[in-house]
């Protein structure tokens, strides 16, 4: 018994220790997602945003979580007491379990499984259960209907996104996170420029199978009240908050495994000038650093200083280790590849949550059968072409010899045609539709 | 007609018991999206509307009925609640009522600056539609823009006579207040900033495919349903009716200005929304023309301390932001008006919204109630 717990820790004590971090780390940054949607809209939105709990806000998130937290549990009547309970954590188990397959930088991976994206395709997916059970069993209307519509939702979406991500898989030619990576390492392009397409539709459907607006129907305030969290308040609506950004941050991890080139710099395969990116991690971090040294004298009271110098000693605990790794003793070493590719991996992940918040903030929200329509009409039918001339472009490079650029060129023109002949199609469909009205 | 608490009677739907397979949706009197406390009870076939009724009265203050106990001073500032979001104009059409009935008129300085406020009030009562409307749509951007500009108007009415909201900026009669120094300056600086302010907000809705999807075929009127509901404003125009009461029946000083009346085809929330965004530009260019010339003279004509104006009854109505607001006073001699009645064009409007919803979904719901652009004080009185 010691012994075999002894082999299990020996063996898998880094994935252990990425579990745990995992688990600790991952529901503040979640909050600190919050904070940076809530500063993003504000700044779009001519305004200031969180300023109050924390200098800028910082504190903001603790401030909620413990507000969450200490706040009265409300369970409906007529609801059904254990499914109203199991419900949100589902959402927060499927939304957390994804990460267990997501490649952070080439050594902070908890299991590199051989089928980690389907692995992460299907465990993400099981977080609806979590919305229809929560939905169903608050026994109101508002949650029923937002519960109805986020299941028809992301059964629509799916099909879009899985196939974007076979147009990925098939140039990888790999299920597992981290060999997909690899593979754009070695080929030296990000999988976006071989396959745009796949990537545009990707993000669509991702917006769209997380529940953000443009597509956020099951929550949809104006309409539903709060969908299918309603009836939920306190801890409980929580964890479902904590799913809902838990899940952005999953589906922008996939999409920069699959489509960005995972934890590699820009340029990662050229050398010689282009080196100088190196230094832009510290040099960034270091920037964030000294932007936060100079507001310490700016904020009001002995306390927010303090916070405000915390915050800067942050970052710099950040900048050192992002600096120490240049150190010629270490430049060709796993740990300028892990520490840099962890950075670059966050960020290129926070660039596609912010784009999902800039989305969310400029669009007026779909109709639910428009919202449909736009998956069944347009993505579907897309998606389904572009694996084909992916599949089509891979042949004529690796079976015919074509030039790779020239075929992937060559299929990526007849892809965007059959797009304008869709949305052509859609338009005819929609006039046909509206002379019958009339 | 005449009882407006008996209302919900009047306008009757068929609601069966709910079967096995429609839902019957209770949307408000607490619902985020109904603008105060309506409540709209919703026959519900999967998604699609086949029915609904709307339930008013939550707000009801009986506005009409505390007339008959004030003199008719003492009632001008009780006007301003009824529509609080344009209480210069629910005034300006009261006033003038009185006036009618006393057979005073004002001055013509009054009249020009009536005019402007009234104007400035229409483009911030539009401004509060345009951004609570997005909003239902689920833009959540163009509202803040929208209060920014509406801060700057309300500013001005705050210099002008000390309230934003609740502004009771006329007198019967004329104006209590001189206009303040640089008061020209203020309109002119907010007109002349407003015209890219407008194009920033067309720019991020009216081209946008998902705001055309949202609004266009919904909630159609057309311009005979419109009529034989008595649907007035902009849902009327939107719906091809060339129909403005600053042009048909000039009042205050609208007879001296150029300006269009823009009109729309298809009776849909699109055109709706366009016919507002352009009646903000017009409402803008009778600013500028009337600020460029401000007779001076008196602001107040000669109706005395104690108004008692003649037995007899006078219908006025003026062109409010939301439609035709009208005023019907009735005076027996005494110092106290006989009988107010109001003719509140969002409680009009209203009547349209079980025409407009039938046969469409629960989301376009929200866009429908937005699109009529109803204020449920004015509503219930």
């Amino acid at each position: 018994m010691i012994r075999e717990a002894y082999f299990i820790l020996s063996n898998y004590i880094w994935q252990i220790v990425d579990g745990i971090v995992i688990v600790a780390i991952f529901p503040l940054l979640a909050g600190y997602v919050v904070l940076l949607e809530r500063k993003v809209m504000a700044d779009m939105q001519a305004r200031l945003g969180p300023m109050r709990v924390g200098p800028h806000g910082l504190l903001q998130p603790l401030a909620d979580a413990v507000k969450l937290m200490i706040k009265e549990d409300i369970i409906p009547e007529s609801a059904d007491r254990a499914i109203f309970w199991l419900a949100p954590i589902l959402s927060v188990f499927a939304g957390m379990l994804s990460f267990a397959a997501i490649p952070v930088g080439p050594g902070f991976l908890i299991a590199d499984m051989n089928i980690g994206l389907l692995f992460i395709f299907a465990v993400s997916s099981m977080g609806i259960f979590g919305i229809v059970l929560g939905g169903w069993a608050s026994n109101s209307h508002y949650s029923l209907m937002g519960a109805l519509r986020s299941s028809a939702q992301l059964v629509s979406y799916e099909v879009a996104v899985g196939m974007a991500m076979v147009s990925g898989l098939l140039l990888a030619g790999s299920l597992s996170m981290k060999e997909i990576v690899e593979y754009q390492a070695h080929s030296g392009f990000w999988l976006i420029f071989v396959a745009p397409v796949g990537f545009v539709i990707y993000l669509i459907g991702s917006v769209a199978e997380t529940n953000r607006a443009p597509f956020d129907l099951p929550e949809a305030e104006s309409e539903l009240v709060a969908g299918y969290m309603t009836e939920y308040s306190g801890f409980r609506w929580a964890l479902y908050f904590l799913a809902e950004y838990s899940n952005m941050v999953v589906v922008g991890s996939v999409a920069t495994t699959l489509f960005l080139g995972g934890w590699l710099r820009p340029f990662a395969g050229t050398h010689g000038w282009v080196d100088f990116l190196d230094f832009l991690p510290p040099l960034i971090m270091l920037g964030v650093t000294g932007y936060c040294v100079y507001r310490i004298p700016k904020q009001t009271g002995w306390d927010q200083k303090f916070i405000m110098a915390i915050f800067a000693g942050i970052c710099f605990a950040i900048t050192v280790p992002l600096a120490a790794v240049l150190a010629p003793a270490l430049a060709n070493s796993s740990w300028k590849l892990g520490v840099h590719g962890a950075f670059w991996f966050i960020a290129k992940v926070m660039a596609y949550v912010y784009v999902f918040l800039w989305v969310r903030f400029t669009f007026p929200r779909y109709r639910f059968d428009q919202l449909m329509q736009l998956g069944w009409h347009y993505l579907i039918p897309l998606s389904i072409v572009n694996v084909m001339g992916v599949a089509t472009a891979i042949v004529l490079h690796r079976e015919a010899g074509w030039n790779p650029v020239v075929s992937i060129g060559v299929t990526l023109v007849a892809t965007l045609l059959a797009a304008l002949w869709l949305v052509r199609a859609g338009e005819r469909r929609e006039q046909a539709a509206a002379r019958s009205v009339a | 007609m005449d009882e407006p608490q008996k209302t919900a009677e009047v306008l009757p739907v068929e609601m069966p018991i709910p079967g096995a397979d429609e839902i019957v949706l209770n949307m408000g009197p607490q619902h985020p999206s109904t603008h105060g406390v309506l409540r709209v009870k919703l026959k519900l076939d999967g998604e699609r509307i086949e029915g609904s009724e709307c339930i008013i009265g939550y707000l009801h203050r009986g506005v009409e009925k505390i007339a008959e106990h004030r003199s008719y001073q003492q009632f001008a500032p009780y006007v301003d609640r009824m529509d609080y979001v344009a209480a210069v104009s629910n005034g300006l059409g009261y006033c003038e009522a009185v006036e009618k009935l006393l057979g005073a008129e004002a001055p013509a300085r009054a009249k020009v600056v009536r005019t402007i406020l009234t104007e400035l009030q229409r483009i911030a009562s539009h401004l509060l539609w345009l951004g609570t409307h997005a909003l239902d749509i689920g833009a959540l951007t163009p509202v803040f823009y929208c209060l920014r500009e509406r801060e700057e108007i309300l500013k001005i009415f705050e210099k002008y006579c000390g309230a934003r909201l609740t502004t009771h900026a006329f007198r019967i009669g004329g104006l209590q207040y001189e206009t303040y120094d640089g008061f020209e300056h203020d309109v002119k600086r907010f007109c002349d900033d407003f015209e890219t302010k407008v194009a920033e907000y067309e720019q991020l809705l009216t081209g946008n495919r998902i705001w055309v999807g949202r609004t266009k075929g919904i909630g159609i009127l057309t311009g005979e349903q419109a009529i034989a509901l008595g649907v007035t404003g902009p849902p009327l125009r939107a719906s091809g009716v060339k129909w403005d009461i600053r042009k048909a029946m000039p009042y205050a000083a609208y007879d001296q200005y150029q300006f269009e009346i823009p009109t729309g085809q298809n009776g849909d929330t699109y055109d709706r929304y366009l016919v507002r965004m352009e009646e903000m530009r017009q409402s803008r260019r009778i600013c500028l023309q009337a600020i460029e010339n401000i007779p001076t003279g008196p602001i107040m004509a000669k109706v005395g301390k104690v108004l008692k104006p003649p037995p007899g009854e006078v219908y006025h109505s003026i062109e409010a932001p939301k439609g035709e607001i009208g005023y019907y006073v009735v005076s027996d001699g005494t110092v106290q008006p006989y009988r107010v009645r109001v003719r509140p064009p969002s409680f009009i409007n209203l009547q349209a919204f079980d025409t407009m919803v039938r046969g469409h979904l629960v989301a376009d719901v929200v866009a429908i109630i937005g699109t009529l652009d109803i204020v449920l004080g004015e509503v219930d009185r």
